[in-house]
This record gives structure tokens, C-alpha cells and sequence, in this order.
């Protein structure tokens, strides 16, 4: 049964509160770029991607390698809601805390049902592009997606990948950039700036989509025109907001990498409501 | 028991060229072995296999960072990876690939490092891997192996194929004696004792088992009884092989291409330190980087022959008076 984008907006309301509590109980973490990255998960997991939460390691299902591992939150809230057993939602308030499968970064020696091991940034496209000539080797219609952050990418392995992909013609690969303009240190037009992003990865062969990466329907579309694209790669460029659906996290540097205070969160969950 | 009582070296074909005969034989065995190469393929003789298997090598281009990622994937896809690139480059370039991408989360990637050593020559030493073992035994959970002639390179190759977890293999570039009679068996981690000896223990690897064995045929003609171990797994360590060393002959030389700092030698005499104390030499390249040559000079300025390894031998018997 698809789901109605009601039941797709109401589960990221969940997966927002999840971010939040979480990384104020752990003191520490990245919600920015969790939140900023909650739609396009949500519609990845409970929608679109072929995947069986209760046969994690079906050899023919799709594939999410978050390259950007420091969201590490929203990709264990997603999974934990979607049902996997390794990833309890009892225990999401364990986060980077001693013994936890929800380590800091995502650890698939703690999560057997996770895709990759990430955390050092720049590795994940390539990681997706392996996958993707396995499964083409085999003929199995398997799919693979990578999310990149745009920071990230300033990474030249990135562009290692970005180059054998369209090499290698991996249509059964997506890379999402999550274009949400923050990272550590500030703005990435003042750090290093990554524009024009499109007309990048179109120069390295991929077939290039830019949306609104809050808007669902606009996240399936780009997915449904990725499948349907032969012969290339594609990119979605995802128009997003750092912190999208805090106001005093939204476009906020600070909380790239710093943990909301008790009274932040519960400021946090009034508005997420 | 020692394979050889002569102490016979026939000339042989590169430890490379003895990779890239064995992938063909593996890729015609298993279809899930693919190859990795980063534009060195004629080189590292993966081009043998790309002949023959073309749908199951992927050309990685000039990017080894890549190249292991993509390796580490198609592992995740229940492939078996061979990647290689010259040992200096897939090493270094690759190696925080390597770290995160494959040993941290123990996939199934063989990774085989061509032109190893001081003894690739001319080329110099910015193509020179001297430091690699250290860099692949500081990888948790890695086997790292460095097979000395043909027999043993392909009998290795075929036992990483078989063994499942990651794996580096260095080979080199330079035609090798042959040291093993067809038919040897290797097994990973098991030294083979080559020469038997009472008086001291050479253990070795690569290119310089031969010049050890050369070494022992010298020094037993003064009467001076040597054994001589090839350490083919620097990782994990035969320490049965070294304690038994230490007990019997109480005396080791660890003999390697590749810089002491962090090679087989620092390995061994931590296992002597642990299980048995003895003297023990070092041969090998000290802190320093090589220089453009042909190889036989350059193994001969820097250290690494037979001539070496006897002065090191008589050094370790003259510390055990």
C-alpha cells in the first residue's frame, strides 16, 4: 500500500522531534544537516526504495549509503522507524553513548542492516558506484542511492567518482547533494564554494536534477525521472534549509555541529507539533 | 623440514607477472573475481585478465582513492575485488579508503601492490614503496602477505582469493629467482622454513629470501650452520616460527626491502621480545629515500644483498658470546 504524503509529511514531523531529542540527549551532534535531509530520507524509505525492513540483507533490494555520516540522527530515526531490528526507536535516546548501535557516525560493526560504514566525508559515491557494477554484473535490478552533502564534495575523490560514473554509465545510481549552503566553519559560498553545482556534475556525464529537496512529491518525481534515465547517472541537486523546521536553527551555522540545550529542545518541540 | 637441501636459485619471471597469470587462472575458476586497476593494468599485468574477462574489470582511471571505494562496493555486492595499482600509489593514495571503506568494515577486498621496493629502479623513488607493510599491518583485521618468487606469489594469490576478508599482497617488479619447487604448498601465516641451521636464523621476505639463502650457502661454507625462514605473512605472524627461532638457533636477522621503521624486522622482534629474547640484526632501508638506478646497484648501495645479510648474521652469533 503506497502511502498517502499526509502519512509521508506526518512521519518526517516524527523524524524531526527524533533529531532533536536525540542529539539533546547525547550533548552533542549535527542537527542541521539531519534536518535539513529528513524529507528526502522519509521518501526514500517509505516510499520509494525497494527494500524489505525485515530482510535487511535481500540480495536484490535498493540501496542508501549516507556519504555524509555526521546525519547520522536522521538515518537511524528513518530506519528505526521503517522497522529494522537493529535499529530500535526505544534506544534513538542512546546516541554516541558507550555500547550503542547509534554511534556517531554511522557503524555497520553496530548495524548490520546499514549499507556503509561513513564518516570520513568524500568515500560513499564511490562505495555507491561499486555496488552498482556488482549489480549490474549480476543482472539484478537493484538500485543505489548516495546522499552528499555540499560541503562534502568539496572532497576530490567525490570527483573521482563523479568522473567514473559517467564513465562507467551508472544508471542504476543516484547521488543526492543536499544543497543546504552550511558547513562547519560557516556558508559554503565563503569557505569553498561549490556553484554551479548542476552544471558540474552535467560536465562529468550525469544527468542533473535540481529540486526542492522539502517538497515530497518533487523528491519522488526526481526519483521516478532517475529511474527512467538510460545510459547515465543521475544527480539530484536538493534545494534544502539547514535545520529546516526549527526557526532558530534554520540557516544557522551553529548548528551545523552543536546539540540543542534542554530548553532548545523543548523550544524545538513546541514548534514541531 | 626444509623444502631445499641444495641451495638452488633458478631464474624466474616477476612476482607480478606471477599475479597476473593467477588472476586469469582464479577468474576462470570463480566469476565473482573482478579487477580494479588505475591505469597501470600493463603494468601490475592485470591487462591479462582485462583480455580475457573484459566485463569484469573496471578501469578506474588515474585515481586510487576511487578505485578502492569501488572496490570496497562491489565486495558489499558480494563480489571479490582484486584492486591494484603500484603499492606506492594504491597504498598512500588509497590508504584512508582502505582504512575506513574496507578494514573497518572487514570486506572481502584483495588489494595487490606491483613495483614494491627500491628494486622497481630507475623510475626513482617517488614510485619507490618502502613504508607499505607498515601502512597495511596498521590496518586492523588486514592480512599482509609478501610472497618471494613465482611458486609462492601464485599459490598466495589463490590463497587470498579463498580466504575471506581483506588482503594486501606487495609484489615487485624485477625478474626474481625462483626459490620453490612446483607443487610447494603455502598456507597464510605459515612460515616455510627453507634451509635448516642451528647456529642462527635468517627471516625473510620478498627479494631478499633469495640473497638469505645465498647468505646461509656463504656462511655454511665457513662452517656456520644458518636457518633461514621465509616470512611470506608479515600479518599475522607466524610466532611459532620466531619463538622456535629464538629457542633453538638464539639468534635472528630479519632481512626485508622496505624501511626497518615498521617493517617485518620491528614485527618479529616484538615477538621475540614477547616469547623468547635473543639478539637479533636488522637488514633493510634505514630512514632514508632511495634513488634513481638499476636495481642490482641499488639493492647493492642501499644494503639489501647476500654480502648484507652475512655481516648481519655474524653480528648476531658475535652478540650471543
Amino acid at each position: 500500500m503506497p502511502r498517502s504524503l499526509e502519512e509521508l509529511q506526518a512521519i518526517a514531523k516524527r523524524v524531526r522531534r527524533e533529531i532533536v531529542v536525540m542529539i539533546g540527549a547525547a550533548g552533542s551532534g549535527h542537527p542541521g544537516g539531519s534536518l535539513s535531509a529528513v524529507e528526502i530520507l522519509v521518501e526514500l524509505y517509505f516510499d520509494f526504495m525497494r527494500i524489505d525492513p525485515k530482510n535487511p540483507k535481500w540480495p536484490d533490494r535498493d540501496r542508501f549509503i549516507l556519504s555524509k555520516g555526521h546525519a547520522a540522527p536522521v538515518l537511524y530515526s528513518v530506519m528505526a522507524e521503517a522497522g529494522y531490528a537493529d535499529t530500535p526507536l526505544d534506544k534513538l535516546n542512546t546516541l554516541r553513548k558507550l555500547g550503542s548501535m547509534y554511534q556517531g557516525h554511522p557503524d555497520i560493526r553496530f548495524i548490520p542492516s546499514l549499507e556503509a560504514s561513513t564518516g570520513s566525508l568524500g568515500e560513499g559515491l564511490s562505495l555507491g558506484l561499486g555496488m552498482g557494477l556488482g549489480a549490474r554484473l549480476d543482472g539484478r535490478p537493484s538500485r543505489t542511492y548516495v546522499m552528499l552533502g555540499d560541503g562534502e564534495i568539496q572532497e576530490g575523490q567525490v570527483w573521482e567518482a563523479a568522473m567514473a560514473g559517467g564513465f562507467h554509465k551508472s544508471d542504476n545510481v543516484v547521488a543526492i547533494v543536499d544543497y543546504n549552503g552550511i558547513q562547519l566553519d560557516g556558508f559554503v559560498k565563503d569557505i569553498m564554494d561549490v556553484a554551479p553545482l548542476a552544471d558540474k556534475w552535467r560536465a562529468f556525464n550525469w544527468h542533473t536534477i535540481e529540486i526542492d529537496g522539502h517538497s515530497i512529491p518533487a523528491i519522488r518525481a526526481a526519483f521516478e525521472e532517475a529511474q527512467a534515465t538510460k545510459g547515465k547517472p543521475t544527480c539530484i541537486v536538493a534545494h534544502t534549509i539547514k535545520g529546516k523546521g526549527v526557526s532558530f536553527m534554520e540557516n544557522n551555522p551553529k548548528f551545523h555541529g552543536t546539540a540543542p540545550t534542554p530548553a532548545e529542545v523543548e523550544l524545538a518541540l513546541k514548534e514541531l507539533q | 623440514m626444509p623444502v631445499k637441501t641444495k641451495f638452488a636459485l633458478t631464474p624466474g619471471p616477476a612476482t607480478r607477472e606471477a599475479f597476473g597469470r593467477a588472476l586469469v587462472e582464479l577468474g576462470r575458476e570463480n566469476r565473482d573475481i573482478v579487477v580494479c586497476d588505475a591505469d597501470l593494468s600493463k603494468s601490475t599485468m592485470t591487462t591479462y585478465f582485462e583480455k580475457e574477462f573484459p566485463e569484469r574489470f573496471f578501469s578506474c582511471g588515474i585515481a586510487e582513492a576511487d578505485m578502492v571505494g569501488i572496490g570496497a562496493g562491489l565486495a558489499s555486492a558480494g563480489k571479490i575485488p582484486f584492486v591494484s595499482s603500484f603499492s606506492v600509489f594504491v597504498m598512500n593514495k588509497g590508504f584512508e579508503q582502505l582504512r575506513v571503506c574496507v578494514a573497518y568494515p572487514k570486506l572481502n577486498v584483495k588489494v595487490v601492490g606491483t613495483h614494491s621496493g627500491i628494486s622497481i629502479g630507475e623510475d626513482g623513488p617517488s614510485q619507490m614503496s618502502v613504508e607499505e607493510i607498515g601502512l597495511a599491518c596498521s590496518l586492523v583485521g588486514f592480512v599482509v602477505i609478501s610472497p618471494a618468487d613465482e611458486v609462492s606469489t601464485k599459490a598466495l594469490v589463490r590463497a587470498a582469493a579463498a580466504y575471506v576478508g581483506p588482503v594486501f599482497i606487495r609484489t615487485g617488479r624485477p625478474k626474481t629467482p625462483i626459490v620453490y619447487d612446483a607443487g610447494q604448498k603455502f598456507e597464510i601465516g605459515k612460515a616455510v622454513q627453507v634451509v635448516e641451521g642451528s647456529d642462527a636464523t635468517i627471516i625473510a621476505n620478498g627479494l631478499l629470501l633469495a640473497e638469505a639463502i645465498r647468505a646461509a650457502e656463504t656462511l655454511e661454507a665457513e662452517g656456520i650452520s644458518v636457518r633461514v625462514v621465509d616470512m611470506h605473512t608479515v600479518k599475522p605472524l607466524d610466532r611459532d616460527a620466531v619463538r622456535r627461532a629464538a629457542v633453538e638457533t638464539g639468534a635472528i636477522v630479519a632481512a626485508e626491502e622496505h624501511l626497518v621503521d615498521g617493517g617485518l624486522g620491528v614485527r618479529v622482534a616484538q615477538a621475540v621480545a614477547e616469547l623468547q629474547p635473543c639478539p637479533m640484526e636488522f637488514v633493510g632501508i634505514r630512514d632514508t629515500y632511495a634513488e634513481s638506478g638499476a636495481t642490482g646497484e641499488l639493492m647493492e648501495k642501499y644494503g639489501l644483498v647476500a654480502r648484507d645479510v652475512v655481516a648481519a648474521v655474524r653480528k648476531a652469533i658475535a652478540r650471543k658470546r
